[in-house]
């Protein structure tokens, strides 16, 4: 919902300060395209891919950060690059590939070269033809590679960041978050079970703040609430890390039951029963018996419910569209009834997922509220008005702390 | 598997009687299975498979790359009604009309047991709620399909999307 007149001068940010969420986040233009400089392009570790994608040198893969196309390779050393996907000399695309294995990256323009590294290693009749043309004596390939971004590879997950500056993976998580995700990559071998998916037509952070929202969850989810996989009245823990922008939102799988909470849960259904039980009947997997939503800043989040494990790539294309890229997988080292109850499991999750349709539905409900609402706000007052952690799910807590640190990044 | 089947017809008169009346009879099934779920009778749509069956809504890009993993996932009878179960109780999403067109139905083979290998391409339009039809999924059908006195049922029912996303939901099984 672009628009040709500019309207930032007109937009401030409501007096309530991070209670509210002016609805011109999700719809300007100008607003989107600050995003990507300091968010995205910023001082942040974006998700771009497991390490399983791309396990041996010469593999590699096309990504996003952001509305950036980058490819990312295993090189000859055995060590993971992320360079952004733009030729050097005019701009073209130079992997046109999803995926493959290739000793070197070339640009079918003019056939610039490039290894794996993104040095540019060949520029045909540099020296001219026939004596003639060819490029200027001083002309400096080391000058001329594909942009660079930092990587760190950790526990089978690979993150890439464009400020050379930024803070270290571990300080740049914080301790809460850095501890959910080695709980889920502490090391051990992946599988990727495979993709899926999905074109959202809502704004990227609606998305983000679905995942900082356990008040939801426990209200429009008719199924989780119903077979015990989510409940207001289960144990849980809603916090920030690394000032706001990460949020950890953990529950446990109590099994289905009835209490006083669920007279509340309007959707809760007493007589529904599963034909297939091990659909909603996990096996036991972590020792903390916890349950785990991670909103991993600015890019992914990293899920685990029930036996399905999987990274949610965010990659936004523009204010009201965001693609979510389901990175599914589960361990190497898995039974096959693990990774039989994974892929059942699976059914939770995703663009048909018996949980996720109802997000991506109401998300684009969402979107299609704040492209006329302007100047107007939503309202973030669920479990009170501050960013302390919470030890329940009726609570907004994370959303309020995601937009006390955006509004400082942003400058609004 | 028994590659028994003339992949170009052609008209030849030499093709059998029994594998043309075959082809035809399983036009029929495809369209009276497609109509089923554009008509929104999910209660008949179970009875287009077996208790055995497999069904799957799988990317192109998992099936090339041999990825097991669908976007929808039954295996069995009792999965195919609980996908059914959660589209009538549990999940919210806009109303939405769709219809699918099938074309190029194709016999690929019989295995020792006589199940029928068949393939089909599939094309589903969909209306949300105040909006006009878009080309929502476009892929192949692959199929091992059983007949008996009852008539076709699939064994195993894989539609397989071209569409490198689905735009936002897939609701219904394709
Ligand atoms: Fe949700």
């Amino acid at each position: 919902m672009s628009s040709l007149v500019d309207k930032s001068a007109e937009r401030r940010w409501p007096a309530e300060g991070f209670t509210r969420i002016p609805y011109w986040v999700y719809t300007d233009q100008d607003v989107f395209d600050r995003e990507m400089e300091r968010l995205f392009w910023g001082a942040s570790w974006c998700f771009v891919g497991l390490s399983c994608e791309i396990p041996n040198p010469g593999d590699f893969k096309r990504s996003w950060v952001g509305t950036r196309q980058v490819v990312v390779t295993r090189d000859k050393d055995g060590v993971a690059n992320v360079l952004e996907n733009r030729c050097a000399h005019k701009g073209a695309l130079v992997c046109w590939q999803d995926r493959g294995t290739a000793k070197d990256l070339i640009c079918p323009y003019h056939q610039w070269s490039y290894d794996l590294k993104g040095n540019l290693t060949g520029v045909p009749l540099k020296r001219g033809a026939l004596g003639k043309g060819g490029m200027p004596r001083d002309f400096d390939n080391s000058r001329h590679g594909l942009r660079k971004l930092k990587v760190h590879e950790r526990g089978g997950v690979i993150w890439a960041s464009y400020d050379p500056d930024v803070p270290d993976f571990e300080s740049y998580c914080g301790p809460d978050a850095l501890h959910y995700v080695d709980r889920l990559f502490p090391g051990r071998e992946l599988e990727l079970l495979g993709y899926s998916r999905q074109i959202i037509p809502c704004n990227w952070k609606m998305y983000f703040e679905n995942l900082k929202d356990p008040y939801h969850a426990t209200l429009l989810h008719a199924f989780f609430i119903t077979f015990g996989l989510w409940r207001a009245d289960s144990k849980s823990h809603s916090s920030c890390d690394g000032d706001g922008r990460h949020g950890v939102m953990v529950s446990r799988n109590e099994g289905k039951k009835t209490t006083g909470a669920t007279k509340e849960m309007a959707r809760f259904a007493d007589s529904l029963e599963m034909n297939d039980k091990d659909s909603v009947t996990p096996a036991p997997e972590f020792a903390d018996r916890e349950v785990a939503g991670i909103t991993l800043f600015p890019s992914v989040v990293l899920q685990q419910q029930a036996n399905t494990l999987a990274m949610r790539h965010i990659i936004p294309k523009g204010p009201g569209q965001t693609e979510i890229s389901w990175h599914f997988f589960g361990y190497a080292d898995d039974t096959p009834e693990l990774r039989r109850l994974r892929l059942r499991h699976a059914n939770l999750m995703g663009p048909s997922g018996f949980v996720s349709v109802d997000d991506s539905e109401v998300l684009a409900q969402c979107q299609f509220g704040a492209s006329t609402a302007g100047n107007a706000a939503a309202v973030l007052e669920m479990g009170g008005k501050e960013t302390e952690p919470q030890d329940h799910m009726v609570t907004e807590v994370m959303i309020r702390g995601f937009y006390k640190f955006y509004r400082k990044e942003m400058g609004y | 598997m028994k590659e028994n089947v003339t992949r170009v017809y052609r008209g030849r008169q030499s093709e059998s009687r029994e594998l043309r009346d075959l082809r035809r009879d399983l036009r029929d099934f495809y369209e009276e299975y497609t109509l089923a779920i554009d008509e929104n009778e999910l209660e008949t749509w179970l009875e287009f498979f077996t208790d055995d069956a497999v069904y799957k809504a799988i990317s192109r890009e998992n099936w090339d790359l041999s990825l097991p993993l669908a976007t929808m996932y039954c295996d069995g009878m009792a999965m195919l009604k609980d996908r059914v179960q959660a589209i009538r109780e549990t999940a919210v999403f806009e109303p939405r009309s769709q219809r699918h067109f099938v074309s190029g139905v194709r016999l690929r083979g019989t295995e020792a047991d006589g199940t029928i290998l068949v393939q089909a391409n599939y094309l589903v339009t969909e209306a949300l709620s105040n909006r006009d039809p878009v080309v929502f999924s476009v892929g192949r059908y692959i199929d091992r399909v059983v007949r008996d006195d009852s008539g076709f049922r699939f064994r195993e029912h894989c539609a397989v999307y071209d569409n490198y996303r689905v735009i936002n939901t897939l609701v219904w099984p394709l």
